[in-house]
């Protein structure tokens, strides 16, 4: 809805201004004026888009089960060989029935996911009713396409309930916005769907799918060394969110996995004493 | 000193005269009412053509706002359909943005908040009409009435226009809760034809079911005319 100018108070030419209105367009979601300006532009930034890109290390995933939503992150922020933290919280709580992950540009996601938390709260207070998940993530992609080709790197995923249930959405930088019912994003991604593709049912339980979740950050830690430090997991349900793990060490996990297999986990199973 | 020339002076006493002014402009208006059923809404309005060669059926005065929202009026036609456009491009752009229907109170605000903006500004007049926008909103039916101070208001059955008074006391005799579409069809008509000079090409009647809107035609006017005259 447009906000009334004060600043046209009295002003008798104000009626041809409404002409330029957004109301007399299908003009998207204008966003703040916040300039952009990466240090050497956007096409420095070509290989930035793509969710390999080494720069914006990360795994983050989620997906729909019978419980409602499962998403698991991991916690390292690399830039490039440089590890930047082991600690980041790449799942950023939007409000109390909306989560989004973080992954690409740590800043693009803060800041965009938080002028959609913003913006829900006062599409809430006006209206009376809470946006849908479907309707929040229509909001941020409508956002990100006005943005397109800034050099924005976003490739979150919105996970909510409303009054229709659970829903998860992938959005990012380019303007996509995919409803699905397993998303893996970031450089550990394949890794990951290697872990979920398998073992993936609608109807595993709470425990199950946070076993399969932190097992799937797991592995993508493992093999992929842009990913690492803890996994967190959040679990929606009809209720709103609940943080399942605030961080279980992915080092713990290596060798809790071996023991459950009756291995070491040192690397050398075949003691073949390789150093 | 007159207060009542420019807009966006208020009297002494606190009024603002224009935007009453505008009220009253409404109050001449021809007659629309708008009736809440269990699963329907119905709107009903009278036409009038102002000579005998024009055409009355090519008078449309129910707006369709969206594929199961519409819109009424009493007041200046033009103005009307000014504000209709605005509201349907609304709706347009709420689902561009939001991929959701925009609820019924959604619309409402939004034209309450149209004729607002025109109480508080110089070098334009308010909207002379107070409209009735109906629709479903969580498979529950909804029926709200906005006037030219902009004030948005929800009803369960009203009516604008130059008989309002009258068929307001109608409605408040017979309608009650949960009134099936057929039945709250009939109070409408019944409550149109009471004030409507004969003949039933002065009604336009439109039912907002949940999913969509259904225009009566003129044959099929014609027999609701004819069934409600039968009854008491």
């Amino acid at each position: 809805m447009i906000d009334f100018d004060p600043s046209t108070f009295g002003l008798a030419h104000t009626y041809q201004k409404e002409d330029k209105d957004e109301i007399n367009t299908l003009a998207l979601p204008s966003a703040p004026q916040v300039i952009y300006k990466t240090l050497n532009g956007p096409t420095q930034i070509s290989g930035g888009n793509k969710l390999n890109n080494f720069k914006h290390g990360t795994t983050t995933l989620g997906f729909v089960f019978k419980e409602g939503i499962l998403l698991a992150v991991d916690s390292r922020a690399s830039m490039g060989s440089f590890l930047s933290s082991e600690q980041v919280r790449k799942v950023i709580e939007i409000n109390e029935y909306l989560l989004g992950t973080m992954a690409g540009g740590a800043a693009d996601c803060q800041y965009w996911l938080a002028y959609l938390a913003n913006h829900c709260r006062t599409y809430e207070l006006k209206n009376g009713s809470k946006l849908s998940v479907a309707a929040a993530s229509k909001f941020l992609q409508g956002i990100l396409i006005g943005y397109r080709n800034s050099g924005l790197s976003m490739g979150c995923m919105i996970a909510g309930t409303d009054t229709t249930g659970q829903h998860l959405y992938y959005i990012d930088n380019d303007g996509m916005r995919l409803k699905g019912d397993i998303f893996s994003v970031g450089s550990g991604s394949t890794y990951a769907y290697g872990v979920l593709d398998n073992h993936y049912r609608y109807d595993l339980s709470l425990d199950e799918a946070v076993e399969l979740g932190i097992r799937a950050i797991y592995h993508a830690t493992h093999r992929d060394t842009a990913s690492g430090g803890v996994v967190r997991v959040y679990h929606i349900h009809q209720d709103g969110w609940t943080k399942v793990h605030d961080g279980i060490d992915v080092v713990d996990l290596h060798y809790r996995f071996a023991q459950q297999k009756g291995l070491v986990g040192d690397g050398d199973e075949a003691k073949q004493r390789l150093f | 000193m007159s207060y009542d020339t420019a807009l966006t002076v208020f009297s002494p006493d606190g009024q603002l005269f224009q935007v009453e002014y505008a009220m009253e402009a409404v109050k001449r208006g021809l007659c629309c009412v708008g009736v809440r059923g269990k699963d329907a809404i119905i709107l009903g309005v009278e036409k009038k053509a102002t000579s005998k060669l024009q055409d009355v059926k090519t008078i449309k005065k129910v707006y369709q706002l969206d594929h199961n929202l519409c819109m009424t009026f009493s007041g200046l036609n033009a103005d009307a359909r000014i504000l209709a456009n605005q509201t349907r491009l609304q709706c347009q752009q709420y689902k561009i943005y939001y991929e959701d229907d925009p609820s019924v109170d959604y619309i409402a605000k939004f034209t309450s908040q149209q004729q607002q903006k025109f109480t508080q500004r110089g070098g334009a007049r308010p909207y002379g009409i107070s409209t009735l926008i109906a629709g479903f909103s969580n498979n529950k039916p909804k029926l709200f009435q906005t006037d030219p101070s902009g004030a948005c208001s929800e009803w369960k059955a009203t009516s604008l226009g130059k008989s309002a008074k009258q068929v307001k006391d109608f409605l408040e005799k017979h309608w009650r809760e949960g009134l099936h579409e057929k039945d709250a069809l009939l109070l409408t008509t019944k409550a149109l034809m009471d004030v409507v000079e004969s003949g039933n090409k002065n009604i336009e009647l439109c039912v907002i079911r949940k999913n969509e809107c259904w225009f009566l035609n003129e044959n099929e006017v014609e027999e609701l005319t004819k069934i409600t005259a039968q009854l008491q």
